[in-house]
This record gives structure tokens, C-alpha cells and sequence, in this order.
């Protein structure tokens, strides 16, 4: 095999079909810089998932004294010495139930203050005695959530049993939403993408057909006859995928670290090890499918 | 080095074969004059010879393989041991005629240095001598066509096909065409001819296979054109 030949052919093909491999270029890096954003926001997804569930718990509230009149489950007064006991006791017999924890008015009180502030005008009209007395129970598997509310919820001295992961989960299928709506975008470039390598593969294969009827007659092998056009969409590919390498890095660099990280500190955004970690497969993706594109192209619109 | 048995070879859509039970045998160091008028199948012989198209009946042996059993990757080392001339020359116009003869050897991947060594001594052989250079465009008819010859004979094959290789040339130029190819014969090299030119025919006095409307109708040695068209 001749590399320098093969080289030059690949250069003269892709400088004859320049707005074409432009066209291919654009859309690969577009195609390659969604379907690698969305991967990476998989990942942000997930690893605000684990940390924020360990963080959670289910909550169950007890029923306090000014509860009688607004909430139908405190109807017969305040939760009792014997009803929390009792509470506790079959929490802790419960196997899915990793820690219980009981948190006294005096305690919710103090981490309100320290939520919201000293003085906030809040805070101050506020007594300890208004605060809910309740459980925080932290489970073995947070999707078991379902098992406690149902054994817990309607029991006497019980107001509510709320899930924390709720109020998380909604966000988070939000932001899984999104990462299909990124998904299916990325799906519609790709076929943009292909259809445009093949395209351009057919038009190659036109205005090089003296060359490859030539080569056909001497005995050039398949192979060799298909190579040039091969190698010249993985070249477009490839130049697609380092763009959309570019974009990624710009963008966990501007977008995540240089605004979100700025603005939002409760959350640990994916840093740049974690862009670098994908550059690899989103080149792999870049320089093959569209070789892969171009062979089957090839069977299509090149005799051999 | 060639033979046909019973072959036929229809097109599909075309009501009319192409060949129709075509037998006959070529020797090594033969010269072949195919002749026969428009559509009487010389190019569907040439064609199954090349292994461009497969015989719908009969079987074509090349170079003692068959070649409906010739799977395709095989083809193209089977292409190798051929040369193939046109009528329309079909160089490369942006590469000197040093590259269009080296291109044949380039793309089967031989070794830079053998043709650096094999191009200008084919080229001295066309009586193409110090022309390596020059660009195809800036070449007579005849100039161009050894440029062609050149390149199908580069790699020393056993079997040159020409298909009409002086129709655009003028009677002048194809003499000098017709020595050429003779010269390239004597060498052993098979060479099969399908022409029109009358002339260059009853002048040669070679062996000459005529078709018409599919069918083999004359196969004569030292024959002449024989029909008027």
C-alpha cells in the first residue's frame, strides 16, 4: 500500500468537494458535541442523584398541638410520649430502614433559624413550640420510600409522611427530559450528517469515476479503489469530531466553570477530567461512522 | 488462453442476446481481429473477457480460469495479467504521461522504485522517449493512444484488449498504432482487436472472428474485413 498516494488522493477529493466536507464537518462536530453534552449531562444527572440522596430522607411528621385545627389527621391532639415509642420501635424493626432519627422542636427550630437566618422576619415571629416534632428516617434503599408512607401515614399522632426525594426527583426528570430532548437532536444531526456523507461519497465517486474505471481495468483492488473515499469522509469525520471536542471543552470551561459554578455552589459540577474522559470516544465516533457511512456508500455507487 | 463455450449472453430488458452460442479458442501469441458492424456484440466479448460482465449461458475461460467461478476479490488479480486499450484513449488529464503509466503500477501497489525504472523504458518502447513530462491535452491522437497502449502494456501482460484503438485516429496514425501493437505482439503477448478499419485489417493478414447480431459467423486465419458496411 502506497500512503503517500492514498494521502494525496484524499486531499485533492476533499479540497474538490469543499463546501460538501464543510457541510459534513459542521454537522458531524454539532452531531458529536450533542451526543457527548448529553453523556456528560447523564453523568451530572447521576452524580447529583447520589449526592443528594444521601443527603435526603423520608420524613415523618408528628402531629403537634396547633396541628388539631388545620391538619384532619391530628384530629385527636398531639402525638403522645407512647405513639412516638412506638413510632420508633417499629421504624427500627423495619429492615429497609437504615438510621432513624428523632428531631425534637427545639432542634427543627434551630436548623429553620439556621436555614433562613437569625433575623430573618421569619424566624423571629416563630416559636420553638410551632416547630413539628418528627422522624427522619434515612433508608437502606431510597426507592423503598412507598413502604414507609403506607405503614405510617393515617397513624394516630402522625401528620404526614413526605419524601424529600420527590421535590428532587421532578428536577431531576427535568433534566432527564432535557438530556433526551439533547438525545433526539443529536439522532436528527446524525442523519443530517449521513446523509450528507453520502452524498458527498456519491458525488466523490462521480467525479473521480475516470480514476477508479481506470483503476478497475489495471486490477486495482477493491479495497484499494474504496480506500481513498473511505479515509477522505473518516478525514471529514475526524476534523467534525476534534470541533466537537473543541466545543465540549469550551463549554465545560465558559458555560460550567466560568458561569453555573459561579452561580449555583450547592452543586458539583462535572469538571474537566470528565469532558476529557469522553474526547477519546466522541473522535472514535467522528472518524467511523462516517467511514462506515462511506463503505456502504460505496457498494451503492461504485462499481468494482 | 481464451476460450468460449457455447456462451451466450443476454441483458436483461433487451429481448435480443448480446452472444448467442459462441465457441471458439485463442492461443497464446495470437493477434485477433474482431470485426463485425455496431451491435453485433464484439464489445459483450470483450466485456465478458474482462470479466466486466458474466455469461448468462456457456462458460468463458481466461488464462485457464473459468470465470463464472472466479470469485470477485479474484478479479482483480486476474485484471493484472490483462492490458485494455480504447478507443477514447481514457488518460488522466491532470497527470503528465509519466503519471498516467505510472498510476497503473501505483494503484496495484508496486514499489516506487520499480516504477521508476519500468515508465520510461515502456514509454521508449511506444516511442514516447522524453515525453514523461509533458500533459496529455498536449499530445496528438495517436501520441495519446501510446500513452494508453503504454499503460496497459506497463505491467507486461499476457493478453492486450483493444477495443477499436484507431476509430478516432487518422489511416496515418494508425498504421503507426497498428506497428506498435504488432511489435507488442511479437513479444508473445495475446492481443484481441475489435476494429472497423477495413484497411488495417486486409493489410495484417491475422486471424479474424467476425460477429454478427450475436452469432460467431467467420473465423478465419490470415483472414481479411470481408464485408461491406
Amino acid at each position: 500500500m502506497r500512503a503517500q498516494f492514498v494521502m494525496s488522493e484524499i486531499g485533492v477529493g476533499l479540497r474538490r468537494n469543499l463546501t460538501m466536507t464543510f457541510a459534513v464537518i459542521v454537522s458531524v462536530a454539532l452531531s458529536l458535541a450533542l451526543l457527548g453534552g448529553s453523556l456528560l449531562m447523564a453523568q451530572q444527572v447521576n452524580s447529583m442523584k447520589d449526592y443528594w440522596y444521601d443527603k435526603v430522607n423520608v420524613s415523618i411528621f408528628l402531629c403537634n398541638k396547633n396541628d388539631e385545627h388545620t391538619s384532619p389527621n391530628c384530629a385527636k391532639g398531639p402525638v403522645t410520649e407512647v405513639q412516638k415509642k412506638e413510632i420508633r420501635a417499629d421504624l427500627e424493626r423495619m429492615n429497609i430502614v437504615d438510621t432513624v432519627m428523632f428531631e425534637s422542636s427545639k432542634q427543627a427550630f434551630d436548623r429553620y433559624k439556621e436555614q433562613f437566618g437569625k433575623d430573618s422576619p421569619l424566624a423571629s415571629t416563630i416559636t420553638a413550640d410551632q416547630m413539628q416534632q418528627s422522624f427522619r428516617v434515612k433508608l437502606k434503599d431510597p426507592e423503598k420510600y412507598k413502604v414507609i408512607s403506607s405503614a405510617f401515614a393515617g397513624r394516630p399522632g402522625v401528620q404526614d409522611v413526605t419524601d424529600q426525594r420527590g421535590t428532587l426527583e421532578s428536577l431531576f426528570n427535568l433534566l432527564r427530559g432535557m438530556n433526551y430532548a439533547a438525545l433526539g437532536l443529536m439522532a436528527l444531526m446524525l442523519v443530517v450528517a449521513l446523509a450528507l456523507i453520502l452524498n458527498t461519497v456519491r458525488v466523490s465517486a462521480f467525479s473521480r469515476r475516470r480514476e477508479t474505471g481506470i483503476m478497475r481495468l489495471v486490477g486495482a483492488s477493491s479495497f484499494y479503489i474504496q480506500l481513498p473515499f473511505i479515509m477522505e469522509a473518516a478525514a471529514a469525520g475526524l476534523m467534525g469530531g476534534i470541533f466537537a471536542c473543541v466545543l465540549m471543552v469550551c463549554g465545560q470551561r465558559f458555560l460550567i466553570e466560568g458561569w453555573l459554578a459561579e452561580k449555583i455552589d450547592a452543586i458539583q459540577f462535572i469538571g474537566m477530567s470528565e469532558v476529557y474522559a469522553k474526547l477519546p470516544l466522541v473522535l472514535a465516533i467522528g472518524a467511523l461512522m462516517p467511514a462506515l457511512a462511506a463503505f456502504f456508500a460505496l457498494r451503492k455507487y461504485l462499481k468494482v | 488462453m481464451i476460450r468460449f463455450d457455447n456462451v451466450s449472453k443476454s441483458y436483461p430488458k433487451q429481448n435480443q442476446p448480446a452472444l448467442r452460442d459462441v465457441s471458439l479458442e485463442i492461443e497464446k501469441g495470437e493477434f485477433i481481429f474482431l470485426v463485425g458492424s455496431s451491435g453485433s456484440g464484439k464489445s459483450t466479448f470483450l466485456r465478458l473477457i474482462l470479466r466486466e460482465e458474466r455469461a448468462t449461458h456457456g462458460a468463458v475461460h481466461v488464462l485457464g480460469k473459468d470465470l463464472a467461478r472466479l470469485s470477485n476479490w479474484k478479479v482483480p488479480q486476474m485484471r493484472r495479467q490483462l492490458g485494455t486499450v480504447f478507443q477514447d484513449f481514457r488518460l488522466l488529464p491532470n497527470k503528465t504521461v509519466g503519471e498516467n503509466v505510472a498510476f497503473a503500477l501505483e494503484v496495484i501497489g508496486k514499489p516506487r522504485a520499480a516504477i521508476r525504472k519500468t515508465v520510461p523504458e515502456v514509454l521508449e518502447l511506444v516511442g514516447l522517449g522524453g515525453k514523461e513530462d509533458r500533459m496529455p491535452g498536449e499530445l496528438s491522437g495517436g501520441e495519446q493512444q501510446r500513452v494508453a497502449i503504454a499503460r496497459a502494456f506497463v505491467n507486461r501482460p499476457l493478453l492486450l484488449i483493444a477495443d477499436e484503438p484507431t476509430g478516432n485516429l487518422d489511416p496515418q496514425t494508425s498504421v503507426g498504432i497498428m506497428k506498435l501493437l504488432d511489435r507488442i505482439n511479437r513479444t508473445g503477448t495475446t492481443v484481441v482487436m475489435a476494429t472497423h478499419d477495413q484497411q488495417i485489417v486486409d493489410q495484417m493478414r491475422k486471424r479474424v472472428i467476425e460477429l454478427e447480431k450475436g452469432r460467431l459467423v467467420r473465423d478465419q486465419s490470415r483472414g481479411v474485413y470481408g464485408y461491406q458496411h
